[in-house]
């Protein structure tokens, strides 16, 4: 049960949305600094599962263990938040009135994000250093100060892995970041997360199978709100079972 | 690569702010006082202090811009805590009429009509200025705590907010009209004669309350500019923005949504305070939900999300009101609803929106400028 590698545990996530379950006893482990990748058809509870963990929606049953074994079902976003979970959305959500520079100053791990600190708040050198080394990070250096609603779509993308690596989360939660992507966006998102990979753990979802294949170690596939299979892409391919219920339906089947 | 560490207010905007601060502050009471009567350079103590109306106003669009401007939260009700203010101070002066009353009693001269035989307990603080001074401050501020903290604590959002506000204006509106509130029912309060020995009816006493008024009305605006330009400011955007995002970078955006609804209550009961004096009336009339609903007007004619627009849409539409009821009195309200659908319709960015297009025209586009003057103060 205390496996001391495990950042993440979810143990029998049931999510019941009258009658019908986005999530069936699911269970799902995550070691420190692995990147992860969840692919699974239309409707197999992925994002659910991410929502499950980061907060935005509360599991019928189940727990969802997180570092030492911090039970985060129940608690907030927020909180979820401040303990190091950190949620990328699949379509970008950002703060487009706001510059890049402000979009990621806000996002900024501080001591306290209350009212009042932050009407006072003036960033320090070291802040700012920080917020330099993201947008060098993300290869937004040089649109730091135009609007964040001018960028492109997969700028806008990179602006919010951004925003959340600022965060500095133990876990990054992924939901299909190169949807919309032209190739060369992809393969640098896919570089930028295996950077990113040696600082934390990272979970992502993902549909296209060669961006799978570019960033996977280990995937995980899910079905109708169970895992199904686990392990490297290979094995899940030639995993007879998941050709039926998956591969078998997709382009990738080859 | 610099980044201001406080947004800073495009430099254009600072140099208006202090030629039309001089401008209203020196300019215009000089023009009362120095010239001639019959000079066309004299300015008549009655626009002196229909001025001075306005720029109360101005104070009450502040407050509004920074809930619904820059935070995205609309409050239909606004007159509320205007109406806290100026009743508040409305109190202060009325207690201050004593024997020359109409009927000589030191009793305000409705509660002799009502038969009311005591002043009833709740007038007592009322008795001294700083009763009247700091109630009119803390009685909004309190009261916008307590009906903030319920609303946004239960995420009440968008247009449900919008509508319990306007609720909100509609009960206050009934709770005011009625003679047992003991505030002088459908005829408010008035006939006031003096402010700390000062008579109203004196020129001199209301250029000094248009002076006051200019200095908090400046007062206003540096503490607004101040909180849109801190981080602070920046969450608000971002919940305008995107709420749910702000969520999940850490902040708790009901709490900021209460902060300004409260800074903004503030500033409601500052204006209707400052208001009284120089009208010499209040009434329920003046805090339902209509005058509720003409604040929202004035931010959006003006130019919502940017400070200047709210003060300027406020001190515009008033203008436009006390010219246009002139010649066409029944019109006015038609006039507003369309100036209102023609505004949000075709200039969403109000009047400064426009005047800003204007003159970014004739200058090569600057980055910070384009933010819709969103970010800008």
């Amino acid at each position: 049960m205390t496996d001391q590698n495990l950042i993440l545990q979810c143990e029998n996530v049931v999510m019941d949305y009258d009658g019908f379950k986005a999530l069936n006893n699911c269970n799902f482990r995550v070691h420190y600094n692995e990147l992860r990748v969840v692919i699974g058809p239309n409707g197999a509870g992925k994002t659910t599962l991410l929502d499950v963990i980061c907060g935005k929606t509360k599991p019928t049953s189940g727990k969802v263990l997180f570092g030492k074994g911090t039970n985060l079902v129940g608690k907030n976003a927020e909180d979820i938040t401040k303990l190091g979970v950190g949620r990328k959305f699949q379509a970008p959500s950002i703060y487009s009135n706001l510059s890049v520079w402000q979009n990621l100053d806000l996002s900024l791990k501080r001591a306290s994000k209350g009212v009042f600190p932050t009407l006072m708040g003036q960033s320090s050198p070291a802040e700012r250093a920080r917020i330099e080394e993201g947008l060098e990070t993300i290869g937004l250096t040089d649109h730091a100060h135009d609007r964040a609603g001018s960028l492109s779509h997969g700028q806008k993308q990179w602006l919010e892995i951004g925003m959340v690596i600022l965060q500095e989360p133990s876990l990054l939660l992924v939901d299909e970041p190169v949807a919309g992507m032209s190739d060369k966006e992809t393969e640098q998102t896919g570089q930028l997360l295996t950077k990113l990979s040696e600082k934390q753990a990272i979970v992502v979802i993902e549909h296209d199978m060669d961006f799978v294949r570019q960033i996977a170690k280990i995937v995980t596939v899910l079905a109708e709100g169970t895992v199904i299979c686990e392990g490297t892409v290979e094995t899940v391919q030639a995993d007879d079972h998941v050709r039926e219920i998956y591969l078998g339906r997709a382009k990738v089947a080859h | 690569m610099p980044e201001p560490e406080r947004g800073r207010p495009d430099s254009r905007e600072t140099v208006s702010v202090y030629v039309v601060g001089f401008f209203l502050l020196v300019v215009l009471p000089v023009l009362n006082v120095l010239p001639a009567e019959d000079s066309w350079l004299h300015l008549s103590d009655f626009r002196l202090n229909q001025f001075g109306k306005f720029l109360a106003f101005a104070i009450l669009a502040l407050g509004l811009d920074l809930i619904w401007g820059y935070c995205g939260v609309l409050s239909m009700g606004q007159g509320v805590f205007f109406g806290f203010g100026a009743y508040c101070m409305g109190m202060y002066l009325t207690l201050q009429i004593g024997t020359e009353s109409v009927y000589g009693s030191e009793l305000p001269d409705f509660m002799v009509w009502t038969q009311v035989k005591e002043l009833p307990l709740f007038w007592y603080p009322f008795k001294s200025f700083f009763g009247g001074f700091f109630g009119a401050i803390l009685v909004p501020v309190l009261f916008a705590t307590l009906f903030g903290f319920l609303a946004f604590r239960s995420r009440i959002k968008g247009v449900y907010f919008a509508i319990i506000t306007q609720a909100l204006a509609f009960a206050a509106w009934l709770v005011f009209n009625r003679n047992e509130t003991r505030l002088g029912g459908t005829n408010g309060l008035t006939d006031f004669k003096q402010l700390l020995g000062y008579r109203l009816s004196d020129p001199s006493t209301q250029r000094g309350l248009y002076i006051l008024t200019v200095m908090a009305l400046i007062a206003a605006y540096l503490l607004c500019r101040w909180i849109v330009a801190s981080r602070a400011g920046k969450v608000l955007i971002a919940i305008r923005d995107s709420e749910s995002r702000v969520t999940f970078s850490g902040y708790t955006p009901w709490m900021f949504k209460l902060f300004v609804f409260v800074v903004a209550a503030g500033l409601a009961g500052l204006a209707g305070m400052l208001y009284v004096p120089q009208v010499g009336i209040i009434t329920p009339a003046q805090i339902g939900v209509l005058p509720s609903l003409e604040v929202v007007i004035w931010v959006a004619v003006g130019g919502r999300g940017t400070l200047i627009g709210a003060i300027l849409g406020a001190v515009a539409v008033n203008y436009g009101r006390s010219v246009l009821t002139n010649y066409f009195p029944e019109a006015w309200p038609f006039i507003l609803g369309g100036l209102f659908v023609v505004v949000v319709t075709m200039f969403p960015d109000g009047l400064l929106g426009m005047i800003r297009k204007v003159t970014d025209r004739h200058k090569p586009p600057a980055p910070e400028l384009k933010a819709d003057g969103r970010t800008a103060a």
